[in-house]
């Protein structure tokens, strides 16, 4: 319970948020904190958290907020690498070959979710394969 | 009656036999056989009532067909069991768990980054400009590790 208290400012603002299937758990010394919302509510519990424990040094909670579950297929998604282009592969892994590249910025089409990491995408050229949905931003 | 009918059995059965080539004969006519060609490796013969069986690897399908032909050729060899395996050339490596791809590919844009991943617990370590450590810890979180236990030296 130690932990709950803690973070109790984040578990707050998760519920006052409406966070879907909010799912709050303490186990073995770390704090579990599920849901799926809306992007803008993600990055205010994130920055809760930041603030809570500054740089996450203390390794003490898990926060799996999903807020692409609900992008639906034909949906555009920007390309938000850091700096390189994203890569587009075959298959759903890193271990899959390139068939194709988007160039940062550029928005591409949803063809499907493979799963929470792997989404399939198409670009305006017509280039379809996997992509990492860590580099993918819905255009909202 | 019945008594001289098994003798008489068994008398024409050690007949038959002497007539035929041993099993241990055979054998090593059908390993001189099949161990001529280069291409089998670790191979086992057995032969038992002419019935020979053939064990070991070969690199394909062809070279099984040919030496299961070629035991087969061996007078006395009444049929052949092909017990040859085909040797996958592609060394299949086990894949890390899910977790560790996952990380791998999470942490890919973040080449001052090392990530590891032991019982579940995903250790960082390295280094990272602030601006992109929320953005690596969100990614992080959603693959649902034990704990995300964070040594990096934030710049």
């Amino acid at each position: 319970m130690a932990l709950q208290e803690k973070y109790k400012e984040l578990i707050d603002a998760a519920t006052a948020a409406g966070v879907n299937e909010l799912n709050v758990r303490e186990q073995d010394g770390v704090l579990y904190i599920d849901g799926a919302t809306s992007g803008a509510v993600k990055q205010q519990l994130w920055d809760t958290y930041e603030r809570l424990d500054p740089n996450y040094a203390s390794g003490d909670v898990v926060m799996n907020i999903n807020s692409v579950a609900g992008v639906v297929e034909g949906s555009k998604l920007k390309v938000t690498t850091n700096s390189s282009n994203l890569n587009i592969r075959k298959g759903p892994s890193t271990n899959d070959d390139i068939v194709g590249k988007a160039a940062r910025h550029e928005v591409v089409t949803l063809v499907g979710k493979e799963n929470d990491q792997w989404w399939l995408i198409k670009t305006d050229q017509g280039e379809q394969g996997y992509s990492f949905t860590q580099y993918l931003t819905p255009v909202e | 009656m019945a008594l001289v009918m098994v003798v008489a059995f068994m008398g024409a059965t050690v007949t038959g036999c002497k007539n035929k080539p041993k099993d241990a004969d055979l054998k090593t006519a059908v390993e001189t056989a099949i161990q001529a060609n280069p291409k089998l490796t670790a191979s086992g013969v057995t032969v038992e009532k002419g019935v020979a069986t053939l064990s070991g690897q070969v690199p394909d399908e062809a070279t099984k067909e040919e030496l299961g032909k070629a035991a087969a050729a061996v007078p006395g060899v009444t049929s052949v069991v092909n017990n040859l395996t085909i040797a996958i050339t592609n060394v299949e490596i086990a894949a890390d768990s899910p977790l560790a791809i996952a990380v791998k590919d999470a942490t890919k844009d973040f080449p001052t980054v090392t990530a590891t991943v032991a019982d579940g617990v995903v250790t960082l370590k390295g280094e990272l400009q602030k601006a992109n450590l929320q953005k690596l810890m969100m990614a992080l979180n959603a693959l649902k590790p034990k704990k995300v236990d964070n040594q990096l030296v934030i710049k």
